[in-house]
């Protein structure tokens, strides 16, 4: 493969990307091949060195933050027509509503996996909280005479203890998991992008 | 070696290939190669990551009736050379006391 045609296949595979980011890239590519070809090398020995245009690209998107990616996304490719402007007002009261209930979706799957989360949590501390309690009513019936009240008080105390031992790490696992589930519907949103740019 | 571990290195690598005088792309690879390898690839999105951070900034001159894009370093991009040397001191001496421990078990 010669210069030109890496650059071409280069710039196939970076369409859909913002303006600015693929001719930065292209000028670096070149400029590459260019210094690669001066010290010696052949140009399709120089291609050749640099890899796939496969890998570049991948590396290139991961790389861009997805609101720059939408927003090329959304950006029309060219200027809008006066009647197409005209359907989008009249639209209005029917693609905005649906806007919205589709972010509002999303956000409530977001917190409902954080509320589960917190109510374990407060499950968790209320046992702790109860535990503390039970010995401390334990040790009053002690100071008392009232040896039943002292025992159940105490050997309850013990038990909500050791419940918070287990779900402690209970409720920790669940929070790790949910903070991967989280990261992974951001990267799903992101690739759905990325995959329509290029389709 | 650990990827994020990696990264963190090559860019203060990148930062080390600059921080006499200006350089661009193919000699900052060239000068780098016999200490670690690095793709043109990477090279780039290091190059744009440290553009952004404030740590290089990028000026074209005109070389053999061509542009080329040489990389001048920042004060910002000195101070990450030092920060990292400070780092690496902190390193060794975990170091020096995780093989301690090794030699103690044996």
């Amino acid at each position: 493969m010669n210069k030109n045609d890496f650059l071409v296949r280069l710039r196939e595979g970076l369409s859909g990307l913002p303006q600015d980011d693929v001719a930065e890239c292209l000028t670096f590519y070149e400029e590459m091949i260019n210094d690669k070809v001066e010290d010696g090398l052949s140009e399709e020995d120089a291609v050749a060195e640099i890899g796939s245009v496969d890998k570049i690209v991948s590396q290139i998107v991961a790389e861009i933050p997805l609101p720059k990616l939408v927003k090329e996304r959304i950006k029309p490719k060219r200027r809008l027509m006066v009647f197409e402007i005209i359907l989008l007002i009249l639209g209005f009261p029917v693609w905005f509503p649906l806007l919205i209930t589709t972010f509002v979706i999303f956000l409530s799957v977001y917190i409902v996996i954080w509320a589960v989360i917190l109510s374990l949590w407060a499950v968790e501390l209320s046992c702790i909280a109860s535990a503390l309690v039970g010995a401390a009513a334990g040790v009053k019936f002690l100071c008392k005479g009232d040896w039943t009240q002292a025992i159940v008080m105490i050997s309850a105390g013990m038990v909500l203890a050791g419940l918070s031992v287990f779900l402690f790490f209970g409720c920790k696992a669940v929070s790790k998991g949910a903070v991967i589930v989280t990261k992974k519907i951001a990267l799903g949103i992101k690739s759905l992008f990325i995959r329509k740019e290029n389709a | 070696m650990d990827i994020q571990l990696k990264r963190g290195f090559l860019d203060v690598c990148v930062l080390a290939a600059i921080k006499n005088e200006a350089s661009y792309g193919y000699k900052i690879i060239k000068d780098i190669k016999p200490y670690v390898k690095l793709s043109e690839s990477t090279l780039y999105t290091i190059l744009k990551r440290l553009e952004t951070a404030g740590m290089l900034t990028v000026r074209s001159a005109e070389h053999g009736g061509r542009l080329r894009k040489y990389y001048h370093i920042t004060n910002a991009g000195l101070k990450r050379i030092e920060d990292f040397k400070e780092e690496w001191k902190q390193i060794m001496s975990i170091y020096q006391f995780v093989t301690k421990e090794d030699h103690h078990n044996e």
